[in-house]
């Protein structure tokens, strides 16, 4: 074969082995995710839903809802603020997942997929790039609230394990729903559709432990916070905060993260191989 | 060995064929011209030999790669730069060459001295550093051809590459095609420019409604042409008349517009007396007259019954291959 048509990989001799192969797809990830995170940061309207919204939230919800804690049925706590982190960090990473989504969508309307799907990468890298940029953005969310928590005098019960268990939890759970944020951009390739989601995430964090403690809510919500995966994760991470770690909740937390990992990565390829097939 | 070979491609949106049963030949080295209207297929057909899109039938191979079973090794040995300059406007224009070095699996070092070298090359290290949303359209043009060089890959898709550029920056692009062709690259441009196929094509495919329709060299698609046309601009409301009265004297072109008359002549400037003075005759005031050689459009029109750059149903002459 002439030696102008071969690949490059074949022309330069490059060692096509596993090992190779795998750091050449991690450098295209983290060269994705790094994009991801620039993406964010320039882009006001996509970082604002990630820290400003549920900073305020926060603010508002301690300043004017601090008396729940003195409500018969609301777990121990040192204050409402403590309580709250959890929450804030959760709604944090949801719209870090949305925004990862429309961000992707916007890839797609603008032909920016196109160049990657074009380049000799497993089509994985995409999403993977994608979802570490959304993971990083959970992890700066989860430092950010830790640290408005402890300026706020909130403090974590269970020192700097505790929290960097929450961190790990909130950082996985940003990659877990990025998933599914990535799944819906490359289904619909719509920026206003997945923007549309945007009520459908508060809803679903509103049926979840996040902002009230379950045992105070009423039925039907009781029961759907009470199944609902994010209350789990949401119980993980308020737990070392809160009180200390509890394995149990721990592990239930870790299964719920792993679910929607399933679920968004079976979401994904789906809709990558729509993607594919319709061009 | 070709450097591209499509045999009976075919893409089908549901019903719809946007393209259908293509075959063609690029040789190594070459710029071949894939020249087309609007929704003719071309980019549709781009997009399969770049493994952004599966066939629903036929095969290509590109650079020796079968398009669908070896799409990998084909990415690996493309550029693209695709219609609408695919550019993140938020990137700065070096972000974006060190992206696309490492998506081709350069090693970082070699990744940086790639994009500082085409930056240069493509009179962008002054804005390199800027994002790219504040680039003219002939910068993001320059930019997304720099992009897609970055590995020196064997084959390069240019789509419609100077569409909506002013005419220095038009020319700047060609000048850097012609120039990467001279460097051995094979360079498979499409257009719906006349000029731009005719100026830079060694070889032409002519592509409606996702037919292949003519393809050869531009000179012998013209030579198959053969005889020049006079081109009449005459008053509003007189072409029908006018083609009454030339209707004897050569063939008539489909019209390009309502005030325009096109006869083809068997003998050049020798016939222009004698349509003149038929149209005196018929009372019918000239506005302006020009000779016209055969063009790549004539050539479109004799296959399709149909101007190129604009669709013009014809009345009064049949195509020739219909």
């Amino acid at each position: 074969m002439d030696r102008h048509l071969l690949p490059r990989s074949e022309v330069v001799g490059l060692d096509v082995g596993l090992m190779s192969t795998l750091r050449t797809n991690a450098r295209v990830v983290r060269a994705l995710g790094a994009r991801s995170i620039r993406q964010t940061f320039r882009r006001p309207q996509l970082m604002a839903p990630i820290l400003v919204f549920p900073t305020l939230l926060l603010a508002i919800q301690t300043g004017g809802a601090g008396g729940a804690v003195n409500l018969p049925g609301f777990p121990p706590v040192h204050s409402f603020l403590q309580f709250m982190l959890a929450g804030a960090m959760m709604q944090s990473l949801m719209l870090a997942g949305n925004s990862g989504g429309i961000a992707l969508a916007v890839d797609i309307e603008m032909g920016f997929t196109d160049r990657l799907f074009a380049a000799p990468i497993p089509r994985y890298t995409i999403v993977l790039g994608r979802l570490a940029g959304t993971a990083a953005l959970g992890l700066f969310a989860s430092l950010w609230f830790l640290a408005i928590g402890l300026v706020f005098g909130a403090t974590i019960e269970s020192g700097v394990p505790g929290a960097l268990i929450a961190i790990v939890l909130v950082t996985s759970t940003a990659m877990a729903v990025g998933g599914i944020g990535a799944a819906i951009a490359l289904r619909t390739g719509s920026a206003s559709v997945v923007q549309g989601l945007f009520p459908l995430v508060l809803v679903v964090l509103f049926l979840s432990s996040a902002f009230f403690p379950n045992e105070l809510m009423i039925q039907p919500a009781k029961a759907i916070a009470e199944y609902n995966p994010l209350s789990f994760v949401v119980e993980g991470v308020r737990g070392p905060i809160v009180s200390g770690v509890d394995a149990a909740e721990l592990l239930e937390a870790v299964l719920a993260i792993l679910g929607i990992v399933a679920l968004g990565l079976a979401l994904s390829v789906r809709a990558l191989r729509h993607r594919l097939r319709v061009g | 060995m070709p450097a591209i070979v499509v045999e009976q491609l075919e893409r089908a949106f549901d019903e719809v064929f946007a393209v259908r049963g293509v075959d063609l030949e690029v040789d190594e080295g070459e710029i071949y011209g894939f020249l087309g209207p609007n929704g003719a297929g071309k980019t549709t057909t781009v997009r399969m030999l770049t493994t952004l899109l599966l066939p629903t039938g036929g095969r290509a191979t590109v650079a020796g790669h079968d398009v669908v079973r070896e799409a990998r090794a084909v990415r690996a040995s493309i550029g693209v730069a695709l219609q609408e300059a695919a550019l993140d406007p938020l990137m700065t224009g070096r972000e974006l060459i060190r992206l696309q070095a490492t998506l081709q699996g350069l090693p970082g070092a070699e990744g940086k001295r790639r994009a500082d070298d085409l930056l240069e090359r493509v009179d962008l290290v002054a804005a390199a550093d800027r994002r790219v949303g504040t680039y003219s359209g002939g910068m993001q043009r320059r930019l997304d051809l720099a992009a897609a060089l970055v590995h020196e890959p064997r084959v390069l898709f240019l789509d419609e590459p100077t569409t909506g550029l002013d005419p220095v920056s038009r020319k700047t692009i060609w000048e850097e095609v012609r120039k990467l062709n001279d460097e051995g690259t094979t360079v498979f441009l499409t257009t719906q420019y006349l000029e731009e196929a005719d100026r830079l094509a060694d070889n032409v495919g002519i592509i409606d409604e996702g037919t292949i329709v003519a393809a050869g060299t531009p000179e012998a698609l013209k030579a198959q042409i053969g005889n020049p046309h006079i081109q009449l601009q005459l008053a509003e409301g007189s072409i029908a008349k006018a083609e009454e009265a030339c209707g004897q004297l050569g063939r008539l072109l489909p019209p390009r517009d309502a005030r325009t008359l096109l006869v083809e002549v068997e003998n050049g400037a020798a016939d222009i007396p004698k349509v003149v003075r038929a149209l005196d005759e018929a009372g019918i005031a000239i506005e302006s007259l020009e000779l016209v050689k055969p063009t790549l459009d004539d050539v479109f029109v004799a296959k399709t019954g149909h101007h190129l750059e604009k669709k013009v149903p014809t009345t009064s002459s049949a195509p020739a291959n219909a």
